[in-house]
């Protein structure tokens, strides 16, 4: 179709792209000029994170773990943080600077963010305790786990097996029950909802 | 059909009191009170025109309603809640019981102080308002929002009862907005323009990255749902349409759209949104909600209340890929299947409507659904999906469900070999 422009909207100025445009990539692309170094962003994680996160990352209740699970990943139980699992740092530094702390989004200078990113990436054992992570340095730093993410290949993995022909009759010979959730028994119980539906049926056969 | 002592009364009596028993028992012997009674409502008068400015459903619907799980997230405010689709009918989900799923919690946004910017490789960054908005042409188009997550508690087995708390991250409305492609458009894309990144006005500051064909294609930038304004919890005054493609990515309260060359691979498209293998590695971008169906009815938190004869089982099944033209329903695990009646709209990447009415003779029941999309794609059992996914996904769970309905008309979620 031909493009269809609309004289709608106005130009955005440079200091409104400037105040919302803070996204970064892994290339380092949107990174601010600055640097923190593993001790400040220690101080800072302890005041600001430390008491969803955990001291060492490890998180509290079911707060989400930053650290740990090394080679996890194939187990019955992953633990997926950021040096287990995530792929890039600039995802990190992202994060952090546009929705942490939670409930206190965007309070972080870019300084403040650097250093926290730097004492991540050691509780993660990525980096010593005398590292400054700068501008300058961020894109040579890489995760572990960069190389274990692929592009969705369900058309080619799953398609043919999930376009088969289908049984219609006869299709199987016994059938078994193998899990049930009611021996789970997590399930929210709602005894309003219950009493209306027998209360509707009780006089709907009371006729 | 009078008269009879059922499976129902039968039970009730048999849990509750004896009062119970004896009020059928009168009804029986002398008629039903509910005829023979004079009611109030047919004798007094009823509120008037001003009463319900904005009406809510009777008052004996009120367990129809957004329920949440509180053991699945630390927080009710990064968390979801779920749509009671074992109550409802048709195609449509009605406003008020959208299911939720905030990262930040519901951003109160006053239009007049809503902006949506594009910026990035486009000849000229823009801000839109609302009303700027409002004067571009529209399309008004029904798409399910089903979230990259739903079902996902079942990938280790059968766990939640009920199944509005299985397949219940989903809703299916009629959106009202502009073509994405016109705002884009209007700016003036360069030629290195291949993605987006869209990105809400929440605490979250909510991002995903969309491949500019898909944005070109059938994207909107809706400010309607079924006719009114979006509810605040769906991201009034604005959100992002994104049809047939994990609920993540429609992100709410827009407020910006940035045109790049590269992916951002930003949290919500690596750490989260990422589908762990067996092997240990991840796919990423998994996009599509593959077919997918679930009955409502019968189902845990809707049995068979009625006595054995005329039964009506409904379900909705749905494909980010396109339509459903057929289901079919086995009653017995899976030995001998149904094709199912589809009865409603078919359309492209919305929830659609199916019916099967048997015969109950009161045995139990193994009761499944399989969708087949107009792709010719057909629904995978769980199993099929583990053999190729293992169990730790987390995501784009679409396997067959099973409800176990035993000789009480009782029904659990249960999973068969």
């Amino acid at each position: 179709a031909a493009a269809q422009s609309f004289d709608l909207g106005r130009p955005a100025t440079e200091a409104e792209v400037a105040a919302w445009d803070i996204d970064i990539r892994p290339d380092g692309m949107g990174l601010p000029e600055g640097s923190g170094d593993v001790w400040t962003g220690e101080e800072l994680y302890v005041d600001l994170c430390a008491s969803c996160h955990g001291d060492f990352g490890e998180a509290r209740g079911r707060w989400p773990v930053l650290a740990g699970g090394d080679g996890t990943l194939t187990d019955d139980r992953p633990v997926k943080t950021i040096g287990s699992y995530w792929p890039y740092l600039s995802t990190v530094w992202d994060y952090v600077h546009r929705a942490m702390p939670f409930g206190q989004a965007q309070m972080l200078t870019d300084d403040e963010v650097y250093a926290i990113t730097a004492y991540l990436l050691y509780l993660n054992y990525i980096v010593e305790d005398d590292f400054t992570l700068s501008h300058e340095n961020f894109t040579e730093v890489r995760l572990p786990n960069e190389e274990n993410f692929f592009l969705d290949d369900r058309a080619e993995a799953e398609l043919a097996a999930f376009s088969d022909e289908v049984c219609m009759t006869d299709c199987k010979d016994a059938v078994e029950i193998t899990a049930r959730a009611a021996v789970v028994d997590v399930t929210p119980d709602d005894a309003a909802a219950r009493e209306r539906r027998e209360a509707a049926a009780a006089g709907a056969d009371a006729g | 059909m009078v008269h009879r002592t059922t499976r129902r009364g039968l039970l009730k009596g048999g849990l509750a009191t004896g009062a119970a028993l004896a009020a059928a028992g009168g009804a029986r012997a002398e008629g039903d009170p509910a005829i023979l009674e004079l009611q109030e409502w047919n004798q007094f008068l009823g509120e008037g025109v001003d009463a319900r400015p904005y009406g809510f459903p009777s008052e004996f619907e009120a367990h129809v309603k957004r329920r949440n799980v509180e053991w699945l997230t630390a927080d009710p405010v990064s968390s979801v809640n779920f749509t009671p689709l074992h109550e409802l009918d048709g195609i449509i989900t009605p406003n008020g019981l959208c299911f939720e799923r905030h990262h930040a919690g519901i951003a109160e946004i006053d239009p007049a102080e809503h902006r949506l910017m594009i910026n990035g490789l486009v000849e000229t960054e823009l801000v839109f308002t609302m009303q700027d908005l409002l004067r571009f042409p529209r399309e008004n188009r029904v798409y399910f929002l089903e979230c990259a997550a739903n079902s996902g508690m079942e990938w280790r087995g059968a766990q939640l009862n009920g199944c509005q708390f299985t397949h219940g991250m989903i809703h299916n409305v009629m959106y009202t907005g502009v073509p994405l492609r016109y705002l884009l458009e209007t700016a003036g894309l360069k030629t290195n323009a291949k993605w987006l990144l869209p990105e809400g006005a929440d605490a979250s500051g909510m991002t995903r990255s969309v491949p500019i064909e898909k944005a070109m294609d059938d994207c909107l930038v809706a400010f309607k749902m079924n006719g009114e304004a979006l509810r605040p919890e769906q991201g009034y005054p604005v959100r992002l349409v994104v049809p047939g493609w994990e609920g993540n990515m429609w992100v709410k309260w827009l407020r910006r759209i940035e045109v790049g060359d590269e992916p951002w691979h930003h949290r919500e498209e690596t750490s989260k949104y990422t589908d762990l293998l067996e092997n240990g590695t991840a796919r990423r971008f998994t996009w599509e909600m593959d077919a997918k169906s679930v009955i409502t009815n019968p189902s845990p938190q809707a049995p068979i209340l009625h006595d054995k004869g005329h039964t009506v089982l409904t379900g909705v099944a749905w494909s980010g890929r396109g339509t459903i033209p057929r289901v079919d329903v086995t009653l017995d695990g899976g030995k001998n299947w149904h094709q199912a009646r589809m009865d409603g709209p078919s359309l492209s990447k919305s929830m659609h409507r199916f019916y099967y009415e048997f015969d109950w003779d009161g045995s139990p029941l193994l009761l499944q659904s399989r969708a087949h999309d107009s792709t010719g794609y057909v629904q995978p059992t769980k199993n099929e999906l583990r053999a190729f996914r293992g169990e730790n996904s987390i995501y784009h769970n679409n396997g067959i469900q099973t409800w176990y309905v035993d000789e009480k008309g009782i029904a659990e979620n249960v999973e068969v070999s």
